[in-house]
């Protein structure tokens, strides 16, 4: 301790105060400021430039997003229309099929009803024919049979026992 | 003399403070390979704080 | 390039071990070599002091000294008195009495005294403490003033040309300004961002900036062939740890100072006591502790690598002038390449621990 306050020279101290204290103030009017102001500035303009470069990645994610929603919006809305076609195409035939159908039933119908009324007819003149068919032949049987007597009483005889029958 | 078994004394202490330092930031280090810049960096503050100790000694016992 | 870069370093480098060993041969006392241990104790003692001349080199046959003197200006009990170092004409042992207007000025031991009145020479007691004169406050501007006048030019002149390049535009720098500029931000966001804190560090920052390089560049001329030990000062690094303290103490916050002066958290009685011993930590201990191990680290430095280069001489008894010299010569080089390391170590703790505790002086506790 004693060799170190020897060598301790007080002018040496104050010189040291002097020149450290000037030269502070030089190099911080002169160096310092400019050059911490001047990094400060370049710091700041990279920043700048990243966040801006961040922000353009952004924007264009953001645009290709939109893009590929209006590409969603327009296939879906091309696949209703294909789908809307689809079920009018499928409506139209089921109609066309349905409208064929009743006008085939009701032509069916028709027939049938032509077909009866014809069958009908038929069957009427068929029994007005065979009304007078009958007719002559009994008319023509009876003549025959009523010639002789014995004959007439047999048949009146097999016409009771059918009635009892009956 | 008794100057200089008084440094000898001040010499081991603070090799043996130095070593702990030294050793348990490697061990650090080693563990936490990511973390070396920090721990060196304290490892030098506190070696830089034994240092002053040792040599406020020696230098008042001078 | 690089490799002519590194020849011409290595040259620079030898140069500068050689001249060392000049430096071992210079001081002896007209055609006398250093050559024993205790001479080169003795010069090795003589080199960590200031000087009031710029010695470079004596060349022992003809006896003439290269260099040229530096200016004196010392204050008397006769007011300021200026001259030039070279009316002591290398004496320093006070033989030669530089009569100025009646004030009789001697130098002894690189530390000038003014005699008593009547007084014809300087005398001593039996510790060699002369006893007829008083010391004087010493002005001069001696090797270390020198020394920190000429790193302030450097400064200017270098972060002056940094400066000026940025101010023209150019936001990359060029040539030497691309060295300085890394060491900048280092200082800026390795040091002081981390520990002062976003907010306030920029104030700090001129005289961080300032006190690292002044550091740096003084270490490293230190280790230069010109002989400097300007941080080997005790009154350098005082200067310096007083500095610091000073920022720390005049920007200490509110809660800084409740803190060291009434601690919360302990008892009442403790509070005094714990103020007193806070107050002597950051008065006297913490600046103390910051000068000391500079001037410790730097003076340990010169006094190895000169010990390692005189290992030729005190070896060459024994082991012969080749074996001695390569010896030395290997170990000052090793040692040189620590001592490179230790410039740059210890200018960055100065400035890591300065502004650890300007950062511990003006946090504010938000919790309490």
């Amino acid at each position: 301790m004693e060799t170190l306050l020897n060598d301790f020279s007080v002018g040496l101290f104050f010189m040291q105060a002097f020149i450290l204290l000037i030269l502070i103030v030089l190099m911080r009017k002169f160096a310092w400021k400019p050059i911490l102001d001047a990094l400060q500035t370049r710091e700041d303009g990279i920043q700048e430039a990243l966040d801006s470069a961040e922000k353009a990645k952004l924007e264009m994610q953001n645009l290709t997003a939109s893009n590929e929603k209006l590409l969603q919006e327009a296939r879906l809305e091309r696949d209703g229309m294909l789908k809307e076609a689809r079920e009018m195409k499928d409506n139209m035939i089921a109609t066309a099929k349905e409208e064929a159908q009743a006008q085939a039933n009701a032509m069916i119908e028709q027939a049938q009803i032509a077909i009866e009324g014809e069958k009908n007819a038929a069957m009427a003149e068929l029994k007005s024919h065979v009304a007078g068919l009958s007719l002559e032949i009994a008319e023509k049987v009876v003549r025959q049979e009523l010639s002789n007597k014995d004959k007439q009483l047999a048949l009146v005889d097999s016409m009771l026992a059918d009635a009892k029958l009956n | 003399m008794y100057n200089l078994i008084g440094a000898g004394m001040i010499v081991i202490g603070g090799g043996i403070g130095l070593g702990m330092i030294g050793s348990k930031a490697m061990e650090s280090i080693a563990r936490q390979p990511e973390a070396a810049g920090k721990i060196q960096t304290a490892m030098i503050i506190i070696g830089a704080l034994l240092e002053g100790l040792a040599f406020g000694a020696l230098i008042l016992g001078k | 390039m690089v490799a002519t870069k590194s020849i011409k370093f290595l040259v620079v480098f030898v140069l500068a071990l050689t001249s060392f060993t000049a430096f071992a041969q210079d001081d002896a006392v007209e055609n006398n070599l250093v050559d024993s241990p205790d001479e080169i104790r003795e010069y090795i003692a003589h080199h960590l002091k200031d000087s009031h001349d710029f010695h470079l080199y004596t060349d022992n046959a003809s006896g003439t000294h290269y260099g040229f003197p530096l200016p004196v200006i010392v204050w008397t009990s006769n007011g300021l008195k200026t001259f030039m170092s070279s009316a002591f004409h290398h004496d320093d042992n006070g033989e030669v009495v530089v009569d100025k207007d009646g004030t009789k000025i001697v130098k002894y031991h690189t530390k000038l005294y003014e005699l008593e009145e009547g007084a014809a020479a300087l005398s001593f007691d039996e510790d060699h403490h002369p006893t007829n004169a008083s010391k004087v406050i010493d002005f001069s501007i001696t090797k270390s003033v020198f020394g920190m006048l000429l790193t302030g030019l450097l400064m200017l002149l270098g972060f002056g040309a940094l400066a000026r390049g940025y101010k023209k535009g150019n936001t990359i720098p060029k040539g030497f300004s691309r060295v300085l500029e890394p060491l900048v931000i280092y200082v800026r966001d390795e040091i002081a961002r981390p520990n002062i804190g976003d907010k306030k560090y920029r104030k700090f920052m001129g005289f961080l900036l300032t006190v690292f390089f002044f550091i740096l560049i003084l270490n490293l001329l230190g280790l230069s062939p010109l002989g400097f030990n300007v941080t080997g000062q005790i009154a350098v690094t005082a200067c310096l740890g007083i500095f610091t303290m000073i920022i720390y103490v005049f920007s200490g916050s509110k809660d800084f100072w409740a803190h060291t002066l009434w601690m919360p958290g302990v008892p009442k009685i403790l509070r005094p006591v714990l103020a007193v011993i806070e107050l002597i930590g950051f008065l006297i201990i913490k600046p103390f502790s910051l000068l000391v191990r500079l001037y410790a680290n730097i003076t340990a430095g010169h006094f190895v690598v000169m010990s390692l280069m005189a290992l030729m001489i005190t070896m060459k008894a024994a082991f012969g002038p080749v074996a001695s010299t390569g010896v030395s010569l290997l170990l000052s080089i090793f040692i040189m390449f620590i001592e490179i390391l230790v410039a740059f170590l210890q200018a960055f703790i100065f400035t890591m621990l300065s502004s650890l505790f300007i950062g511990m002086a003006v946090e504010e506790h938000d919790e309490h």
